[in-house]
């Protein structure tokens, strides 16, 4: 018998809800979101600025707390964690990559990924990683010898070092061009089907929507929409 | 109205206050260290000044046995003489009730007819006696005052072997006692030593001294040779039996009180232009990096239409208002504790006034130091950032660029984590801020350093002088010599255990041009109580033949072992006669030479005669002793070398403790404010990256260690470079503190670098925990949205 069970869920919100105060004025980032994701899948979450997506991002990657609602990994109650059960789980499970790559300036490619793997509890190599994200011949260079793309597969290489159970990405091509987007994206959805890592990525460009097995809709703090993808395309493919 | 860059000021004074604090402290710091010890050094010079010009201080003292009156005449008739006065001047047992034991007083005349026209007195109270009262006198205020003496009161007194009763009618100062020591004594004691005034007629009848002199005071005209005059007074002098006449240099008062002035003056020499570099420095550093931290706004101030030179200004206003507050309140600081300073000197010297001399020019080298270092650091910074065009400066700088070293090697060979690797590679890329950090943190243990070191140099001091060298319970000073019978006697009064015999003589030594007066001191072979230590401290034997210099005297007159030098006797027959120099011994206090007792006594060529005697003493029959000393007609003076240790232990511990915990305070704040700022700053920037770290899931704990490694491998390298400055500071100020009078040996042990040291490290640890406050509260999700 050859009975599919559905993966397990990763991820699940219930009413999320974030509200900033600054000084009398109340932002509400977050309006109540509900939301899964399954071991495994890769989903963009496009919308406008301000419309909470990175918020989303933040609370389910343990760097912010809800106001309101639940957030939960596995069986980890994320909105009830404290700073170091939060520290303790990014460590151990969510692999970061940012729009601006967050690079350590003083140690070379290897050591900002060694950095992670020193930490980590079943580690891959740094070589391992880097080679991944197709930069093992660069491994001794620092940032500051890397062009904006190659920082970003370091960053890449570094949020994955650590096998995490996800992968979660702010803008990671915001500041790169479209050519050297695409192996950035490229070297995401590797990792994304070759180490099963649950990818979360946040976007305003449309056109990467087409790589995603699913597509997240934010706007003023709620889920406006939710698509699956019934064909993704290659990052190859895409342009923008 | 103001301007809304001036607003900008305000709110990023308010915004940084921590740091604009400690900056303003540290300046502070070295603003009132210079202030206060060049204001207290200069009010007491310039009290001693006014004090000795309006009491007509004199110039030249000589003391005959008998001189009679008329030879004043002859000496007034001398080339630059401009003042004469005669007198009676002894010291004297005293026989006081209330204490059992013994003191003594100098008894000095007053002219009986018309006023005194040298050394006058200044009364505090009562009146002066009446011409003749033979009863009547006026005692030195300090010994009113630690015996609760009033007018009206009496007290007994032994002169001339006669006991008399005598009756307070005034008490009074005189420039001339400002630091009244008795023989043998450290410091002043004003209970066991006091100076009492008495009719002309009434002193000179006790002593049998009618129509003649025992004590000469000249006053020189402006430009008169004081040596010439002194050859001259020694001439007519001699056949009256002159000790020979000596200037201020010599005059016990005025010599100690130089010697403290000259230790004020070292203090203030020394410790604060190196606090105020040292501030300086500091405040140029942390200024600059500050800045540098700026260059966002400088980009985003340019953009919006301002100038480089609107832009520039309002970074120095920046500076200027800091370095303000730190002038401002170092100044503050500073006149007040000066003043303290000169109150607690002043009181006591027992001047009878102090003019507080706080010079301007003080405070504007101080404050113009500190405010140029800050502008200067400031300029620096923002020239470096104003060239930058707006784009570009708005823009964080770009990664700094980091490349392989040997370091490498080093990180790999020792399998180093990897945020070990970044805190050393932040902390080599940087050398200059590094450095900049290292050399701060040194200073600050060095001052600290040079702020502790007398402590431990004085109890060696003591050790040395008082368990190891004069280790005598008492030392009875004769009236005149006696025979060498006298010490039997002595040594068969209650409670004396041992008494050992010396004999003093005052000389002048002379080798080649230079002539120093001193006293050779006659010992015993192989002394016991009062001994001479050898260079390596180890007593050592009185030479058979020649004398054994201090090796400051030595020093002086440039000789050594085997040398001869020229002795000229001021007592006896006043022949001039050469010595070997026999050795060279260890002395801290004044200028020393010591002989074996007999070779004095074939020298002066008078038989076996003493001065005195030094004594061990029963602790528990000290009673007894003491009421018998009292009645002994033959003693002068009695010292009492334990109550002399708790005496000067006690002034010490007022006055140089007092300097010193002053000094080592403000050295304390430049030291935290130097870590402090060091830490602060890099938290911001290195705030990014730590944030980073966060995110990936490094504890605060792990990030704060990345942070605070850094600062902790700095302040560990800088002690022993801080200890090595620290030591020349020590040497420059005990050079600083040497007068001829004493040394004070250069000791700097152990205990006082670690104290130092664990000054500056706790510092830093309270700095490291206000950091690690800091770093709790890093905001992880705007360091994420913020370009590098």
């Amino acid at each position: 018998m050859n009975v599919e069970t559905p993966p397990p869920l990763v991820f699940r919100t219930r009413a999320l809800a974030k509200v900033y105060r600054t000084g009398e004025v109340e932002v509400h980032a977050l309006r109540g979101v509900d939301f899964e994701a399954c071991a495994g899948e890769f989903v963009v979450l496009l919308g406008p600025s301000g419309s909470g997506k990175s918020t989303f991002l933040n609370i389910i990657g343990g760097l912010d707390r809800p106001t309101s609602g639940e957030a939960w990994f596995q069986d980890h109650d994320l909105s009830r964690s404290s700073d170091a059960a939060l520290t303790a789980y990014r460590r151990d499970h969510v692999g970061f990559v940012f729009q601006f790559y967050n690079l350590v300036p003083s140690l070379s490619a290897r050591e900002n990924v060694r950095l992670v793997t020193e930490i980590a509890r079943h580690p891959m190599r740094p070589e391992e990683a880097l080679d991944i994200v197709g930069l093992g011949d660069r491994m001794d260079h620092f940032p500051a010898q890397l062009s904006g793309g190659e920082q970003q597969r370091v960053a890449i290489a570094r949020a994955i070092a650590k096998r995490p159970e996800v992968l979660l990405c702010d803008e990671p091509t915001g500041a790169l061009d479209s050519k050297t987007g695409v192996k950035v994206l490229d070297a995401l959805t590797r990792v994304n089907e070759s180490f099963g890592a649950t990818t979360l990525v946040i976007t305003h460009n449309a056109g990467i929507a087409a790589i995603a097995h699913r597509v997240v809709r934010f706007a003023d703090g709620r889920i406006q929409a939710v698509e699956t993808n019934a064909a993704r395309l290659r990052p190859e493919e895409v342009t923008w | 109205m103001t301007s809304a860059l001036d607003r900008k000021l305000l709110r990023d004074l308010v915004r940084l206050w921590p740091q604009a604090l400690a900056i303003a402290l540290v300046m502070a710091a070295g603003v009132a260290t210079l202030i206060l010890g060049v204001g207290a050094h200069a009010s007491l010079s310039e009290t001693r000044a006014a004090y000795y010009e309006r009491n007509r201080f004199s110039d030249v003292f000589a003391s005959v046995t008998r001189a009679p009156e008329r030879i004043a005449a002859r000496i007034a008739e001398i080339d630059g003489v401009g003042a004469v006065e005669t007198r009676v001047g002894k010291i004297a047992l005293l026989d006081l009730s209330e204490m059992p034991e013994p003191a003594s007083a100098i008894f000095v005349s007053l002219p009986d007819l018309g006023e005194q026209t040298l050394d006058l007195i200044t009364l505090r109270s009562g009146r002066t006696p009446l011409p003749g009262a033979t009863r009547e006198v006026v005692v030195s205020e300090p010994f009113a005052q630690a015996h609760g003496y009033e007018i009206g009161s009496t007290f007994s007194a032994i002169l001339n072997g006669v006991k008399r009763e005598l009756t307070i009618v005034g008490t009074a100062l005189s420039p001339e006692f400002v630091y009244a020591l008795g023989p043998w004594d450290l410091m002043p004691d004003d209970r066991r030593f006091g100076v009492v005034w008495m009719s002309r007629a009434a002193l000179a009848a006790a002593y049998d001294l009618e129509g003649a002199f025992s004590d000469l005071r000249v006053r020189l005209l402006r430009g008169a040779s004081e040596s010439a005059v002194i050859e001259e007074i020694d001439r007519i002098l001699a056949p009256y039996g002159g000790e020979g006449a000596h200037g201020r240099k010599d005059q016990l008062s005025h010599a100690f009180l130089d010697a403290e002035l000259t230790q004020l003056q070292a203090m203030s020499r020394i410790l604060p232009p190196i606090f105020l570099v040292v501030a300086a420095f500091l405040v140029n550093m942390t200024l600059a990096r500050l800045i540098t931290l700026e260059r966002e706004q400088i980009g985003l101030l340019k953009a919006l239409g301002y100038s480089n030179l609107a832009v520039g200004m309002h970074y120095l206003k920046f500076v200027a208002a800091i370095a303000l507050i730190g002038a401002a309140l170092g100044s503050a600081a500073g006149t007040w504790l000066g003043t303290g300073l000169t109150r607690m000197y002043g009181d006591f010297f027992h001047f009878p006034f102090l003019i507080f001399q706080m010079s301007p020019s003080v405070y504007l080298v101080a404050v113009g130091v500190t405010l140029a270092a800050a502008i200067v650091g400031a300029l620096k910074a923002a020239t470096g950032v104003v060239r930058l065009a707006p784009a570009v400066a708005m823009t964080p700088p770009a990664p700094a660029r980091y490349r392989r070293t040997l370091l490498d090697r080093l990180h790999a060979a020792l399998r180093m984590p990897q945020s070990a690797v970044m805190t050393m590679r932040h902390l080599v890329r940087y050398p200059a801020r590094s450095l900049g950090g290292l050399v701060g943190i040194a200073l600050a243990t060095s001052i600290l350093v040079g702020s502790f070191w007398s402590f431990g140099s004085i109890e060696f001091m003591i050790d040395v002088t008082f368990q190891r060298s004069d280790r005598q319970d008492a030392t009875i000073t004769f009236v005149g010599e006696r025979e060498a019978s006298a010490v039997q006697e002595i040594a068969r009064l209650p409670g004396v255990m041992a008494a050992e015999p010396y004999r003093s003589v005052p000389v002048k030594i002379r080798a080649a041009n230079v002539e120093r007066r001193a006293a050779i001191t006659g010992k015993p072979d192989d002394p016991d109580l009062s001994r001479v230590l050898g260079s390596d401290l180890a007593p050592v034997h009185m030479p058979e033949t020649g004398l054994a210099l201090s090796d400051q005297l030595a020093a002086i007159l440039r000789v050594e072992t085997g040398d001869v030098v020229e002795v000229e006797l001021m007592a006896g027959d006043r022949r001039t006669v050469t010595m070997p120099v026999a050795m060279v011994v260890e002395g801290y206090l004044g200028l020393m030479a010591y002989a074996d007792i007999g070779t004095v006594n074939r020298l002066m060529r008078e038989g076996a005669l003493v001065s005195g005697v030094h004594l061990s003493l029963d602790e528990t029959r000290r009673e007894a002793l003491f009421a018998e000393l009292k009645a002994i007609p033959a003693a002068s003076f009695v010292a009492l070398q334990r109550v002399s240790l708790a005496k000067f232990r006690e002034t010490l511990a007022q006055n140089l403790l007092t300097m010193v915990s002053i000094y080592a305070g403000l050295a304390a704040i430049i030291a935290f404010g130097v870590v402090y700022n060091f830490a602060r700053i890099s938290l911001s920037e290195q705030g990014r990256e730590l944030a980073s770290l966060r995110v990936l899931g490094f504890t605060k704990a792990e990030i704060s260690w990345i942070l605070l490694s850094e600062l902790a491998i700095l302040v560990l390298l800088a002690q022993p470079l801080g200890w090595l400055i620290g030591y020349g500071f020590a040497v420059a100020m005990a050079a600083g503190f040497e007068s001829e009078l004493y040394r004070v040996p250069l000791v700097v042990n152990r205990e006082v670098y670690a104290w130092a040291s664990l000054v500056v490290v706790g510092a830093a640890l309270v700095s490291g925990l206000i950091v690690r406050r800091r770093i709790d509260r890093l905001d992880l999700i705007a360091v994420l949205k913020t370009r590098e």
